[in-house]
């Protein structure tokens, strides 16, 4: 059963954003199952046992319901039954124009393509992940304990022929009480009022913070930080992360997956080549993670680029070219988006002319159609408008859309490999279901190819060699098995340091504030990277840790790794080290590095702390029957007070009978 | 069951035993002492009727629900069976203990008799009796829920309570005929006081027929108070005279100086 929530918050005075602002002990709620709409009359306006806990079908779970049980005071919560498959018209809780405040185009550039005027990039998004509920919104998944509610449900509240059921009923109570409130600043700040005042300090929330995942064909030294020398850079870039209205489920197949497997099988097939021969240019490999929440990594690298902070400044960069969702092509045409109001320069006009031109002659000879949008229209949201808000950095964005998404779940729970036609035959074991090579790995692998040679022709690569980069079919069928299926099989275990094994898999693309899990999607693409452009050393564990004194090691210009290797038949792994130019970079807003948690150029969400997450499920006794029995206990506690002053005062009297008789008599 | 049900359990439970505590023994220490004393000696003998059962339960096989429900069935007659022993055994320690406290006081008479040592120590029994059943009973009736998801009754918070009353104040009457019976050396009642004590709990196994378990006790708590007030001294005429206010005529009639 999974909750909302991670109460996130915004700054944006507009949006305060989706907090289950339950009660600390609980919101309790007579059950109802949400089948049909006389049911949602009957919660909202005739039931008359209110407040109700709504059970409901994932099919009522729109934008329209939700709004009117939030205005609801009969409302105590909700949990969503989750199905497979999403409803047919499609359903996005995000924004319909996504990141559209902290993006390139504001009133100062290019005012007319600002907010979504001149594209709406998400037309069915319905903004439900950004409202603020005053309840607890649980997810369920479809198995025995929702049977068990709905057996509850049926056994003790079901209308017998429209009467009202009888009480005792059955309830349900729902703990998600999140700890900050309001917005980010308020919640920082009253942090950092505990911080300074409290001898035990509780925080209330937290920024959102992961890692940012870079990789260069030629290694640069780490610790030099800032502008280097006749350095020029060819970026390749892809977003880590994904989300939707519940916690810890973001399948994100379309949204991200898509584009995470085709670069990383882009560098797996690059790599080779590029050491063989060199291309003029130097070529990074970057995976930003926390797109979804206002660009947190994309931001925070050109933040760190402009300061010098990171190993090359915006000076080296020379072109970018950003893959986003490119998994429902089904054999159309690619598009390339381009941002107009940066191409009015003729000299940055050229260069992504010229950046269009090489990858349509890599396209011709693979048979992939490539075409460009029209000329006025907007960069869609991507990690490239960051870099565009700087300086204007020739570059594009490939992707399956020529103008809105043709994602119909963006950032939702129904955006799962189903939606991108990654299914298995169901006679396959999981092995055999993780070297099976499905269509949509087969579309994948032709983009992955042509990404790999486009870009090695865009840093001055030879034609000679292109046809030498070919990305593989089996591992991104791998790579597709292993972040949407399972992630808990034979080829990732390998590739993972060795306390890594016998965890559980990622729950989706999210970001996460919690540094180092070792099974996060940060760590997966890390340690993927690291296996396709590394080297395998001799290096035993303790060298591996540290190859400060190891002769022809450097740990400024690589990164080591010790990995667990293939788990052999019984059970034993053999770790080797693995040398790689893999890094990680910080990705947690410089609103949060400047303290400026009002910002208005940096993404400032947060994340509400939260102590118990949990349900549970009981009878709930009338009212009436109730305050009874209170009724009988204050009358037997005065009935008994009574008798025993009435005994206890006229006690000489009652028990005289065995008092010695007085000696006298009368 | 949210705190009313909380407060109305515990007053049903609790609330004749607490003004029997008020009214007539919080202002004397001495019987404040001789009922905590009681209560101590109720709880050496759960304790020593629970350990029994702790170690035959270990030794027995658990998965056989015969066997188990034929130990707790033991284990319910051993603790009976042993509170009144303890019982037995505080009666002997009261007396002896009231000759030690005439050698040592200045006044003539006993500063306090076997009768009312005997309702403070029925008392002492019954509270920590009462308290053992229903606390944990009553804990759980504060959350927001009540009994019968898996289809038990409803009514087990107020049963358990009516419960809980009635052994209470049986403790409180079986103590006083016993201590008469004790003192008179009639032993046939101190029989039947500790088959009767069984019969209550035994009774309890009838439940979840709370019908079948309470009506019995209550019939036998009016036998038993009957019994007890006759052996406190109490008649019906006195109670006749009480009843109709006739008493302070009967009182001042009696009042001669000696």
């Amino acid at each position: 059963m999974a909750p909302v929530g991670g109460c996130i918050f915004h700054d944006c005075l507009i949006c305060l954003w989706l907090c289950a602002l339950a009660s600390i002990s609980g919101d309790t709620g007579v059950l109802h199952v949400l089948e049909t709409e006389a049911d949602l009359d009957w919660i909202l306006s005739t039931g008359p046992h209110p407040p109700y806990m709504v059970v409901m079908e994932a099919a009522f779970f729109t934008r329209s319901t939700m709004v009117k049980m939030k205005n609801s005071s009969r409302v105590a919560g909700v949990a969503v039954i989750k199905s497979n498959t999403g409803p047919t018209e499609g359903f996005s809780p995000h924004t319909s124009c996504p990141n559209q405040n902290t993006g390139v185009y504001t009133e100062h550039y290019g005012p007319e393509l600002a907010n979504c005027n001149n594209t709406v990039w998400n037309p069915l998004g319905n903004g439900l992940s950004y409202e603020d509920f005053a309840f607890p919104i649980f997810s369920l998944k479809d198995d025995n304990q929702t049977q068990v509610i709905r057996k509850c449900y049926e056994d003790h509240n079901m209308r017998m022929n429209g009467s009202a059921p009888q009480y005792p009923l059955c309830a349900m109570q729902l703990f998600s009480h999140m700890h900050a409130v309001t917005d980010t600043v308020t919640c920082m700040r009253r942090t950092d009022l505990q911080n300074s005042f409290s001898i035990n300090p509780e925080k209330l929330c937290d920024p959102l913070s992961d890692f940012n995942v870079w990789t260069s064909i030629r290694p640069l030294n780490n610790s030099i930080k800032g502008h280097k020398e006749n350095e020029s850079v060819v970026i390749a870039a892809a977003r880590l992360d994904g989300r939707s209205f519940f916690w810890d489920i973001a399948p994100s197949a379309e949204g991200t997956v898509s584009s995470i497997v085709t670069l990383l099988a882009a560098a797996q097939a690059l790599y080779p080549v590029a050491l063989e021969a060199p291309p003029q240019r130097n070529i990074f490999f970057t995976f930003f993670q926390g797109e979804a929440f206002d660009y947190i990594g994309s931001s925070r690298m050109v933040y760190d680029m402009e300061n010098s902070k990171f190993v090359i400044d915006l000076d080296n960069v020379h072109s970018l070219l950003e893959i986003g969702q490119i998994g429902l092509r089904n054999g159309q045409s690619l598009w390339m988006h381009s941002d107009p109001v940066s191409r009015k320069n003729t000299t940055v006009n050229k260069q992504v002319a010229n950046l269009v031109a090489n990858i349509k002659s890599v396209a011709s000879s693979l048979n992939l159609s490539l075409n460009e949008p029209s000329a006025t229209q907007a960069l869609p949201p991507s990690s490239f408008q960051r870099f565009l808000r700087v300086r204007p950095v020739p570059g594009l964005v490939l992707a399956d859309h020529q103008a809105s998404f043709t994602n119909r779940y963006y950032e939702s729970l129904y955006d799962t490999a189903t939606y991108l036609n990654v299914t298995y035959p169901s006679d396959l074991s999981p092995e055999q279901q993780l070297e099976y090579e499905t269509e949509a790995a087969k579309s994948l692998t032709q983009v992955a190819t042509l990404v790999a040679r486009s870009i090695y022709k865009q840093a001055g690569g030879e034609d000679r060699f292109l046809n030498n980069i070919t990305a593989d079919t089996k591992t991104v069928a791998k790579l597709l098995y292993g972040f949407l299926i399972m992630s808990n099989n034979s080829w990732f275990s390998s590739l993972l340091p060795p306390e890594a094994l016998g965890r559980g898999s990622i729950l989706g693309l999210v970001i996460t504030h919690i540094i180092n899990t070792l099974t996060s999607v940060t760590r997966f693409v890390q340690f993927i990277l690291a296996n396709m452009t590394g080297t395998v050393t001799k290096l035993n564990q303790s060298q591996c840790q540290n190859p400060k004194d190891v002769p022809g090691e450097s740990k400024d210009l690589y990164s080591y790794s010790w990995v667990s290797g293939p788990v052999s038949v019984n059970g034993t792994t053999d770790p080797y080290c693995v040398r790689s130019s893999v890094h990680l970079s910080k990705a947690l807003s410089p609103a949060f590095e400047l303290t400026d948690y009002g910002s208005r150029e940096y993404s400032t969400w947060t994340e509400s702390r939260w102590k118990t997450i949990r349900a549970r499920i009981f009878l709930v006794a009338s009212p009436q029957l109730e305050m009874m029995t209170l009724g009988v206990g204050v009358a037997v506690l005065l009935v008994s007070l009574v008798v025993t002053y009435f005994i206890s005062s006229k006690a000489e009297l009652l028990f005289s009978a065995t008092r010695e008789p007085p000696n006298t008599t009368y | 069951m949210t705190a009313a049900v909380f407060f109305g359990c515990t007053f049903i439970a609790f609330g004749p035993a607490a003004a029997l505590f008020l009214l007539t023994i919080a202002r004397d220490p001495l019987r404040v002492i001789f009922l905590i004393a009681g209560a101590f000696f109720w709880l050496v003998s759960l304790l020593l009727s629970s350990l029994v059962w702790f170690i035959t339960v270990q030794m027995s096989n658990k998965n056989s629900a015969a066997q188990q429900k034929g130990l707790l069935i033991f284990g319910v007659v051993l603790s009976v069976l042993l509170q009144e022993v303890f019982r037995f055994a505080y009666y002997k320690l009261l007396k002896k203990a009231n000759e030690g406290l005439l050698a040592i006081s200045q006044e003539d008479t006993m500063p306090i008799s076997i009768r009312q040592l005997s309702y403070v120590s029925g008392l002492g029994f019954g509270f920590m009796s009462g308290a053992f059943s229903v606390v944990n009973i009553l804990s759980d009736s504060v959350g927001p829920g009540t009994v019968g998801i898996h289809g038990d009754s409803q009514h087990y918070f107020i049963s358990s309570a009516f419960m809980t009353l009635a052994i209470i104040l049986l403790h409180m009457f079986w103590a006083v005929v016993f201590f008469e019976a004790c003192e008179r050396q009639k032993w046939w009642s101190l029989g039947t006081v500790v088959l009767s004590h069984l019969l209550v709990s035994c009774l309890t196994f009838v439940n979840p027929q709370y019908e079948g378990s309470l009506i019995p006790t209550y019939i036998i708590l009016s036998v038993m108070a009957g019994w007890a007030f006759s052996c406190a001294g109490g008649t019906l005429r006195n109670l006749k005279l009480c009843l109709t206010c006739k008493d302070k005529d009967f009182l001042l009639a009696n009042h001669r100086p000696r």
